[in-house]
């Protein structure tokens, strides 16, 4: 039996507004073990707000709910803002989908990194040096001393992306939630990254929520995946065998892709069925 | 007969030491009718090529023919009744207080129609929005409804040939493929031809009669799409590209 990292029951995410409460995340609950977990659905069905709500980073108005978010068998839903930094920091880290805001945008890439590191270890500035160049050369940015005196808006999407990586590596955390990491990347980058991710995985045993919107990439690189349509979890499957999905939505998702060995005329278009987005989340913990 | 051809094409921007020579020597031919397709990493020329041809890229040089016509550096309006282009993002190519019926109206007054109303109707039509779309703005329709207007804009001036600049990419698989629907039938009801960039291979595959690699502003290699479905491509760029995309 696998070790559970982290154990999410019954999350909501909700924004009250004038209209009404609009339930951004509705009853989603799963495990998280050694693995890498897929999150795969259309924008805005609720991906990043879970990912988000994990960590408590959801903005007000915005509200999280849940039976718990237990790490380890701490309740990160009880914790103190303060000690909630603490786990922000230091054991859940987590790469944005924008990586430009997440960014200081007045300060050198270099400086951002060495101050990351440095918080999380008694490292003098030579050592942080050398050590934020060997990690921006693990992601693959092929001119590391050059990008350490850069300012975040020298940076393409791509490179953006790949520093937060880095910097997100730094303190070793045991979870990594990585929304849409590879999105802005071209495929051969994108290679690149997942590998450096899987090799996390395998040798620190690092847990990885992988936020995508791509099919393909999730059924090739992850372990297991949760697909989501408004809000909720309409199906678990192992990634092996997402292409044999059940549910009609993920299907429909499937069948809207084209692919190279299957010439068609015509791609299929997704019906969508009311149904889908009032039934319950169904359960991916294990 | 060729709609465009493309010959020795070059694009660079800025000067002297700061000047990026963004393509080299391009050389295609896109027969009318054709679907054609340009395919390569980021940075690696696909949009400067295409804004080369409808002169958003001013500094170019070699040959560009359009129905065996050499375009020069300053293009007449006629040329925009026959060449059009659709970009990436449908979030920055709508002005965000235009109206729908602003977009398509102003477009068609542009190009001198008189019968607007029954032209913004009938484009509503043609890219499956209907007429309850007339009225709103960019900030009310999803990303996909954005797109279909920007289609629907494109085509106001009954082009002929339409450049696609990764018109999907921004859009989920479910939107991709009803916009990639449409243009399919686009192209079959009005004969059109395209150029389409794309960094996606199985799109490319899905929309192409044959396809350019890209590389570092070098077109490395053109193949048809019976050769990229087989993985049968010669240069070890191009095979490398297919290889990845494959995983
Ligand atoms: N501040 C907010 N107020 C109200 N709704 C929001 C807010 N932020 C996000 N949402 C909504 O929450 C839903 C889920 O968003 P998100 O998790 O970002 O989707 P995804 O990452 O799957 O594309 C969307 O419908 C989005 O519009
Ligand atoms: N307006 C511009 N000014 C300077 N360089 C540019 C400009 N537009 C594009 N480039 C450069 O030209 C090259 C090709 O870019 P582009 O055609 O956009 O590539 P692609 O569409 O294949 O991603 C890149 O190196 C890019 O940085
Ligand atoms: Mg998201
Ligand atoms: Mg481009």
């Amino acid at each position: 039996m696998m070790s559970t990292l982290l154990d999410v029951e019954n999350l909501w995410v909700r924004f009250p507004s004038r209209n009404g409460v609009f339930d951004a995340v509705r009853g989603v609950s799963f495990t998280l073990g050694r693995e890498r977990l897929g999150i795969v659905g259309e924008s805005g069905s609720g991906k990043s707000m879970t990912g988000r709500a994990i960590l408590r980073l959801i903005r007000s108005p915005g509200i999280v709910e849940a039976d718990q978010i237990s790490l380890d068998g701490t309740d990160l839903m009880k914790l103190s803002e303060k000690d909630m930094r603490a786990v922000r920091g230091q054991r859940i880290s987590m790469v944005m989908q924008d990586p430009k805001f997440s960014l200081n945008p007045v300060m050198t890439i270099g400086d951002q990194i060495i101050e990351a590191y440095r918080l999380h270890s008694a490292a003098s500035k030579a050592q942080a040096y050398a050590k934020s160049v060997e990690m921006l050369e693990a992601v693959s940015i092929r001119n590391p001393e050059r990008v350490m005196r850069a300012y975040p808006h020298e940076m393409s999407g791509g490179m953006g992306q790949r520093i937060m990586i880095a910097m997100m590596l730094i303190p070793n955390p045991e979870i990594l939630i990585a929304d849409e990491p590879t999105s802005a990347l071209d495929v051969s980058v994108q290679r690149q990254v997942l590998s450096i991710m899987d090799k996390l995985v395998k040798d620190r045993g690092m847990g990885l929520i992988f936020i995508s919107h791509d099919l393909n990439l999730v059924a090739d690189f992850c372990d297991r995946v949760l697909i989501m349509y408004a809000g909720r979890i309409v199906e678990v499957c192992d990634a092996d065998k997402l292409h044999d999905a059940k549910h009609p939505y993920t299907r429909g998702l499937l069948n809207s892709l084209p692919r190279l060995d299957v010439p068609r005329d015509r791609l299929d278009v997704l019906e969508r069925d009311p149904e889908w987005s009032v039934a319950l989340s169904v359960s991916a913990r294990v | 007969m060729n709609k465009l051809s493309v010959n020795g094409l070059n694009v660079w921007f800025g000067k002297q030491r700061d000047r990026v020579n963004a393509v080299k020597g391009a050389t295609f031919d896109v027969a009318q009718g054709e679907s054609f397709g340009l395919v390569g990493e980021s940075g690696s020329g696909k949009s400067t090529i295409l804004r080369a041809i409808t002169g958003l890229a001013p500094n170019w040089s070699g040959k560009v023919e359009l129905d065996g016509r050499a375009i020069g550096k300053v293009r007449p309006k006629s040329f925009f009744k026959t060449v059009q282009m659709v970009f990436q993002d449908p979030y920055a190519s709508l002005h965000p207080r235009h109206s729908v019926d602003q977009v398509l109206g102003e477009t068609l007054h542009l190009h001198g129609f008189r019968d607007i109303d029954a032209r913004v109707v009938k484009l509503l039509d043609d890219v499956g929005l209907g007429q309850k779309f007339r009225f709103r703005y960019p900030h009310q329709l999803s990303g996909g409804q954005r797109q279909r207007v920007a289609i629907a804009r494109a085509l106001a001036p009954e082009p002929e040939l339409l450049l696609l600049d990764e018109p999907t990419s921004a859009l989920d698989v479910s939107v991709q493929a009803e916009i990639l629907n449409l243009l399919a039938d686009l192209r079959r009801d009005r004969d059109l031809t395209y150029v389409m960039v794309s960094h996606d291979l199985s799109v490319v595959g899905h929309m192409c009669d044959r396809l350019a690699v890209m590389k570092d502003g070098h077109i490395v290699e053109i193949l048809d799409v019976d050769a990229l479905r087989s993985m049968k491509a010669s240069h070890p760029y191009s095979k490398q590209l297919l290889e990845a995309s494959l995983g």
